[in-house]
């Protein structure tokens, strides 16, 4: 179709998508979906997350991998920018830090597709010293 | 931070951890003026007076984690590199707006960027945050609500990406249309 200008042309756009597969958009259930958090406060937006941010969203949806990309504030690791912190299904969250294209790309097909980890984890105590009495 | 979307991109954070459920994003560039200005507006919950007033400190900070914020410094930083200035106002239970006037023609003056990415980020990422966003120059108006895209389409969110691309598509189309800065 010609050039999308205005709210009909994107709604043609949909529709003409959707005559060809089921694209409905559901509600996601968090929990059983990855979930990719990217850190985008100022040290993280200085450093990159925002090309980070936009290659999770392209590539989970390129790879057909159900996630939910969202964003963060910052978590404290200002050094490792940009930090990504990813949470399977069913597992503990883990941080990625100094996340580039290529850490990103390892991530989705190491990490997120086969549960394999891979190097640039920043170790994170979730835990407080109160919960664990 | 590179361009000026960036710098946006990082203000809005305030916002969103202001608790803000409409967040308005205004950029106004006129060549016979020679001025661009850009507002963010929300409806958050606001500043106290004696925070308001250090605000572009850079070791002033609501976090706790690491105490300094560096957002706002920095642009109005950039902004007075381009011979321009950052004013902020703000009021307790109200919501704050940030309003940030440079030079258009400054050689200091960063590039606008990826004004259509932050949005699709931002819409993307917050859910249940309203964005509307404004683009005034000398030759027209563009005016874009998310909450119009999700009422029109019957949707509750941006995840899908092709919708993200499309939107994206839309709002580039738009600010050529018009005559943004980068596009011309």
């Amino acid at each position: 179709m010609s050039q999308i200008k205005s709210l009909a042309d994107l709604r043609k756009k949909r529709e003409e998508i959707r005559t060809g597969m089921d694209i409905r958009i559901k509600a996601i259930d968090p929990e059983n979906h990855v979930q990719i958090k990217v850190a985008m406060a100022t040290c993280g937006i200085a450093a990159g997350a925002k090309g980070i941010m936009e290659f999770f969203v392209e590539q989970l949806d390129r790879r057909n991998i159900q996630g939910v990309v969202t964003q963060t504030g910052c978590m404290g690791y200002c050094y490792a920018e940009p930090t990504v912190e990813i949470t399977l299904p069913g597992k503990e969250p883990v941080v990625y830090g100094y996340v580039d294209l290529k850490r990103a790309d390892q991530i989705i097909e190491k990490y997120i597709k086969e549960g394999e980890l891979i190097d640039g984890i920043i170790p994170v105590n979730y835990e407080t010293i109160d919960s664990k009495e | 931070m590179l361009t000026l979307a960036l710098n946006i991109l990082d203000i809005v954070q305030n916002s969103i951890r202001a608790e803000a459920s409409e967040i308005e994003i205004g950029v106004t560039e006129s060549a016979t003026g020679d001025i661009m200005e850009i507002t963010v507006k929300d409806n958050g919950i606001g500043m106290p007076h004696d925070l308001l007033s250090r605000v572009t400190d850079p070791f002033v900070t609501t976090r706790n984690k690491r105490r300094i914020g560096l957002g706002i410094p920095l642009l109005k930083y950039h902004a007075n590199l381009a011979g321009g200035d950052l004013m902020i106002d703000s009021r307790e239970g109200y919501g704050t707006i940030v309003n940030v006037t440079l030079k258009l023609s400054h050689p200091d003056r960063q590039p606008l960027g990826d004004l259509a990415g932050m949005m699709t980020i931002l819409m993307s990422s917050n859910p249940g945050i309203d964005f509307l966003y404004t683009h005034k120059t000398d030759r027209g108006k563009y005016r874009f609500s998310s909450k119009e895209v999700r009422q029109y389409l019957g949707i509750d969110h941006f995840s899908n990406f092709s919708l993200l691309t499309d939107i994206k598509e839309m709002l580039n189309n738009n600010l050529r249309d018009i005559g943004a800065s980068g596009f011309n």
